[in-house]
């Protein structure tokens, strides 16, 4: 560290971020020069920079690599978390196209935003120090920010800016004051050098203390109960295509993180960390079950919605094997598929005045637009885990894990909060199919949509034929923490 | 008495207190809880260059510089989205940011 001279990191392991990072700035450039007609162009483009990296990290190989000093390392489990996050941003932008003519939002910093945003959660998924760590989340949230206030001559729009900067900034202030307690106490903030210190010493208040901040600065990144607040308001009030990248890419990131934080540096210190796991996870289930219920506004409800489901996701992490971390990374893989098939039909409530988002105004859609009813009807199924749609094998494979570690009453309680939680799914079933039609919806589907929703819909209906490849993936990646 | 590390860090506590009482506290308007925030991230650089110092060890005071960079652009993200808010509503009080509720 303290000798003279320069020695180049290897760029290799970080090229994905690179091209973003470049990308973004020519997009800029393109944007700044050309004006707003260029919003397509720049979609499109944005599109195409975020599969070339995708690319770019399949190209790289298995094995662990770290580079700049070790604050940076690529392995399995990052290849996984950010092929997952470059799908979810890459098909939000595609959805939002059609969103963003109507409602004249074309304007070409969205997709920009965007790429920066993703640039950060793929910084995130690959960080290896509490400095790296902190780049990364800003890097993501601070794009979040914008994009959520991105209407900006709507009143509910920057509110929900508002709402999520000053938390996040909360939360980010919290995370650290926790990593600077690590610091302090461990002398390092390599994840690697504290691993070899916490396997060894005895662990003194102070780290404790740092890892609670720590903890708690990233729950409320995947906005896991008691920190959740801002997660309803934001949802409801930012743009629907950018409530739909919300609960997709940066959720993955951010679950990511917690992962390699915990099992990284942390294993030594699980018997701390994971009752606070407990915790959330079982606070964060029964709140997304029971708040949820008396909501009328459809991205409300999936607010509460994606809060029930990271705490089901955070009974894998309880768990702290590798058939948990399995577990929770086939969930976020179908919570995401699941959620731009439903995000996709709440883009496509709409009629001539403008966007419809009260659920009411779903009410005849089986008899008015019968495909729309059933692909939502499904997706509604799956995310309440009725066999043998996908999202039950997403709680199948968490709730195993968690009762082969021996976490009896939190698999129980999440199995109770999944069947409150079904409730309020079936609600919007019952109102689709049974109640008369609202003259609501007057929509042809863009192509986009189309293709997304059912695709989404395919997927979690035939998961359970063929999920060999994702389980074997998933297994790969966990395996490579332990 | 010589001032040690203890007492950088009980500074550093007590300002990262204020800073969070001041956002849940404060009812006032926005502007004090961005100085709020400001605080939170300023103690945590009290920290960070004590810890460093005390360690003799250069990382922290790394840190400190990429949180300081940070905290900048954080302001100035906070800024712009208050100044689009206050165009909307016409004020910045915390009690009238309450559109969405529920």
């Amino acid at each position: 560290m303290s000798s003279g001279e320069f020695i180049s990191p290897d760029l290799m392991p970080a090229m994905p971020e690179l091209i973003l990072a470049c990308g973004a700035m020519a997009l800029l450039m393109l944007g700044v020069f050309r004006g707003d007609q260029s919003t397509r162009l720049v979609t499109l483009l944005s599109v195409g920079l975020m599969i070339v990296a995708g690319g770019f990290v399949l190209a790289q190989g298995d094995a662990r690599v770290e580079t700049f000093s070790g604050s940076f390392v690529v392995d399995a489990f990052s290849h996984y978390a950010k092929i997952l996050i470059l799908l979810g941003s890459s098909v939000i932008l595609l959805m939002a196209r059609d969103y963003q003519r109507r409602e004249n939002m074309e304007r070409f910093e969205f997709p920009v935003l965007v790429l920066l945003a993703t640039l950060g959660m793929l910084m995130m998924v690959s960080a290896n120090d509490l400095i790296a760590l902190y780049m990364g989340l800003e890097l993501q949230s601070l794009a979040l920010y914008v994009i959520a206030a991105f209407k900006r001559d709507s009143e509910r729009s920057t509110e929900a800016g508002l709402k999520y900067f000053v938390l996040g900034a909360l939360a980010s202030g919290i995370l650290l004051y926790g990593a600077s307690l690590i610091y302090g106490f461990a002398g390092t903030t390599n994840f690697t050098a504290l691993a070899s210190l916490m396997g060894a010493a005895e662990t003194s208040i102070g780290l404790i203390f740092g890892l609670v901040f720590l903890a708690a600065g990233l729950a409320f990144k995947i906005s896991a109960v008691p920190f959740h607040m801002w997660t309803p308001d934001v949802y409801e009030g930012a743009p629907t295509p950018v409530t739909a990248l919300f609960a997709s890419a940066p959720k993955v990131a951010a679950m990511a993180l917690f992962i390699r934080v915990l099992m990284g540096p942390m294993p030594g210190l699980s018997g701390e960390w994971q009752q606070i796991i407990v915790f959330l996870s079982i606070a964060s289930m029964v709140l997304g079950a029971v708040a949820a219920i008396g909501q009328s506004n459809i991205k409300r409800l999936m607010a509460y919605s994606s809060i029930g489901h990271m705490g089901f996701a955070l009974v894998g992490l309880a768990a702290g094997t590798p058939e948990g971390i399995q577990g929770v990374l086939i969930y976020m893989a179908i919570y995401v598929a699941m959620n731009f098939g439903v995000f996709g039909c709440i883009l496509a409530m709409r009629d001539k005045q403008g966007m419809l988002e009260n659920i009411n105004d779903l009410a005849g859609l089986g008899r008015t637009n019968p495909m729309m009813a059933l692909a939502l009807a499904l997706l509604m199924f799956s995310l309440a885990g009725i066999p043998p749609l996908a999202g039950f094998f997403a709680k199948f494979y968490v709730f195993l894990a968690a009762i082969q570690a021996g976490l009896y009453a939190l698999a129980v309680i999440g199995v109770l909060a999944s069947v409150v939680g079904a409730f309020y799914y079936l609600r919007i079933i019952k109102i689709m199919y049974f109640d008369a039609p609202a003259d609501a919806i007057e929509a042809p589907m863009s192509g986009e949509l189309r293709l997304v929703v059912g695709a989404s819909a395919l997927f979690t209906l035939f998961f359970f034929l063929y999920p060999a490849p994702i389980l074997s993936v998933a297994e790969h990646a966990a395996t490579a923490l332990f | 008495m010589e001032i040690g590390l203890s007492h950088y860090l009980t500074v550093a506590a007590i300002l990262f207190t204020i800073g969070v009482l001041g956002i849940f506290v404060n009812r006032k308007n926005i502007i004090v809880i961005l100085m709020s925030v400001e605080l939170m991230l300023l103690s945590v650089n009290i920290n960070l260059v004590a810890f460093s110092v005390f360690l003799s060890d250069l990382t922290g005071q790394i840190f400190a510089l990429f949180v300081l960079t940070v905290a900048a652009a954080e302001a100035a993200i906070g800024l712009a989205i208050l100044v689009v808010y206050f165009r909307n509503r016409g004020s910045i009080a915390v009690e009238d940011i309450h559109m969405m509720k529920g």
